[in-house]
């Protein structure tokens, strides 16, 4: 059974189509990484998902429960880490965890062991008695996502949940959601600006642009969609060897800097740089998401910089700058 | 349908959060104080009830006012809950929207005891010596009348989209139910216009209720204030649910 499948769902505030007819369907156990600009309508998306909007139009299960006609049966297998902090500010981190943890209606007895556990986790356990309201941004960030994830749901919802976290925090927080989905099986829906992120997390990634989802699959289709990895050699290069060479799909040269298109550049560069000649320079410039996000969702970035190719760009930024 | 710790939470936050607010414990009294000290010392008029000073008359009616302020002001509160996204947090929870009404509902309740019970013990010392049982049962009068004031406010706060139309429901709800209850003056003895409105009014028979407990004098036989009350908390839970089950986020 699908973890979550929405069919045709729409979302509509006054004239904006904030969420426009999205089907999607998402196997237990997977992550689900959701990319796209501000106001691209994920969040809206993650909010009927979890039954705090009715939809405009269309339907969704999530963990086989429709979510309008059995939302409570919805709320009940759920988790969610909302975007905007809505830790209760006039309590303490712990008691907002107590408080979370009866509504989620664990057992007494588990409570204490979870919270403490938690508060590990996130590092809170100094500040735990301390009112959120003293909390910095990220302390209140932790707080969130030790309250999104104590009770253990089946589906968790995280709307960009490692924002405004250091580094070290952020890695803790990946490291859990990874065991989250190996250890517990949990499916995740993941909203993040951080394409790394999405990167090492996601199993699958929809792009979602003006509340339409444009593009969806794994992290390695999506940039194979987009481009190929790139090489970029300098010296005194030997081209038709490396035209040779089986896993070289392009090559260009300018102002004797050669762009050589490359499949797997990790296994492949050894081979390609014993035959290349003599070589002064190497970059390997390896497709990334933010390369994808940029494609399918940036228009207007993409649209001032002369209609170019995004790979034409990199290159052309390259050689001006030597 | 309805859950029980749920309940239980959602009472401990509103009485963590109430107590650690003292000043506000204090402040809304200050009206109350002033009509009670002021008005029912300096009118001096005469009590409709033989036997009472007009300031011992106008106790009763000063008690509900202190549930009837304290309850709409805490309904209207989940405004700010709202806009604060601490109310996502709940509405996100696996409770349903009656359970979540309830826990709301017993936390404003719990606020007006509280200042019910203030307000009976400055009175009991300084303006209307009662028995003990006749405070308790004034006491125990205050719970359903706290609890359809409560289930007022939230459905408005409900309703509402921001904090600006506090004044608004304060001048044109709260003090007009206050001041058409009778609690400054005897219903059965007051000009028609004001008896006609003042028999809509619930918060009337909430006063008149008092007034049976601590003075045995009422206009209303005690079953047709106590039949008004339970009507009005029955209807005021109706609207109230309906009104929580259509909250949705607001951003
Ligand atoms: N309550 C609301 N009333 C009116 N319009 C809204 C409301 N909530 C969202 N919108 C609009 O819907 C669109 C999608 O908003 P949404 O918050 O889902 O975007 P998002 O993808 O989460 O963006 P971000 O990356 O900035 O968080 C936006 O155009 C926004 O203005
Ligand atoms: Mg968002």
């Amino acid at each position: 059974m699908a973890a979550i499948k929405t069919e045709n769902l729409v979302k509509r505030f006054e004239e904006v189509a904030a969420v426009n007819d999205v089907s999607l369907e998402i196997p237990e156990g997977e992550v689900f990484g959701l990319l796209g600009p501000n106001g691209a309508g994920k969040t809206t998306l993650i909010s009927m998902l979890s039954t705090l909007l009715t939809p405009t139009s269309g339907t969704a299960k999530v963990a086989g429960f429709d979510i309008t006609a059995q939302s409570l049966e919805v709320r009940r297998n759920i988790g969610i880490v909302f975007q905007e902090p809505s830790v209760d500010d006039l309590l303490t981190g712990r008691e907002n965890l107590y408080l979370h943890s009866m509504l989620y209606g664990l057992p007494r007895a588990e409570i204490n062991p979870k919270i403490e556990k938690m508060l590990e986790l996130v590092k809170l356990t100094d500040r735990a008695g301390s009112l959120v309201r003293t909390y910095s941004g990220g302390m209140r960030r932790r707080l969130e996502i030790a309250r999104g994830l104590i009770h253990g749901p089946k589906i968790l919802f995280l709307d960009e949940p490692t924002l405004g976290l250091d580094p070290a925090s952020r890695k803790a927080v990946w490291g859990y959601i990874k065991e989250l989905k190996d250890a517990r099986n949990t499916t995740i829906i993941l909203t993040t600006h951080y394409m790394e992120e999405a990167d090492a997390l996601a199993d699958r990634i929809a792009i979602i642009d003006q509340g339409r989802i444009i593009e969806l699959g794994t992290p390695e289709a999506l940039k194979k969609k987009v481009g190929q990895d790139l090489v970029f050699l300098k010296g005194r290069i030997n081209e038709t060897a490396i035209k040779n060479l089986p896993f070289v799909s392009s090559v260009e040269e300018e102002n004797g800097l050669y762009k050589i298109g490359i499949a797997d550049p990790a296994r492949n560069l050894q081979a390609l740089l014993n035959a290349g000649g003599v070589i002064e320079e190497v970059e390997v410039r390896r497709v990334t998401l933010d390369d994808v996000f940029l494609k399918f969702s940036g228009r207007q970035i993409k649209d001032d910089a002369e209609n170019n190719g995004i790979f034409e760009r990199i290159a052309a930024v390259k050689t001006t700058r030597r | 349908m309805i859950n029980f710790n749920a309940i239980y939470a959602l009472l401990l936050r509103e009485a963590l959060i109430y107590f650690r607010e003292k000043e506000r414990i204090i402040s809304i009294l200050i009206s109350p104080l002033l009509f009670l000290f002021v008005v029912g010392k300096g009118l001096a008029g005469s009590s409709p009830v033989p036997g009472y000073s007009y300031q011992q008359f106008i106790f009763p009616g000063i008690m509900v006012m202190v549930i009837l302020f304290t309850s709409i002001t805490y309904g209207l509160y989940i405004i700010w809950d709202k806009r604060l996204d601490f109310l996502k947090e709940v509405l996100a929870a696996p409770i349903s929207r009656t359970t979540l009404f309830l826990g709301k509902a017993l936390g404003g309740m719990l606020g007006a005891l509280v200042e019910t019970m203030l307000l009976l013990v400055i009175g009991a010392v300084f303006v209307l010596p009662l028995p003990f049982w006749k405070l308790l049962l004034s006491l125990a009068a205050a719970v359903p009348v706290s609890y359809m004031i409560t289930n007022l406010g939230l459905t408005i706060g409900a309703k509402m989209k921001s904090m600006e139309g506090f004044g608004l429901v304060m001048s044109f709800l709260t003090w007009p139910l206050f001041f058409f209850s009778g609690a400054l003056f005897d219903v059965a003895t007051a000009a028609p216009y004001i008896r006609a409105v003042s028999l809509f009014d619930p918060v009337t028979y909430a006063v008149d209720l008092m007034r049976v407990i601590m003075f045995g004098y009422g206009v209303f036989p005690v079953w047709a204030d106590l039949g008004a009350i339970a009507a009005f908390c029955l209807l005021t839970t109706a609207i109230g649910v309906s009104a929580f089950g259509k909250l949705q986020q607001e951003k």
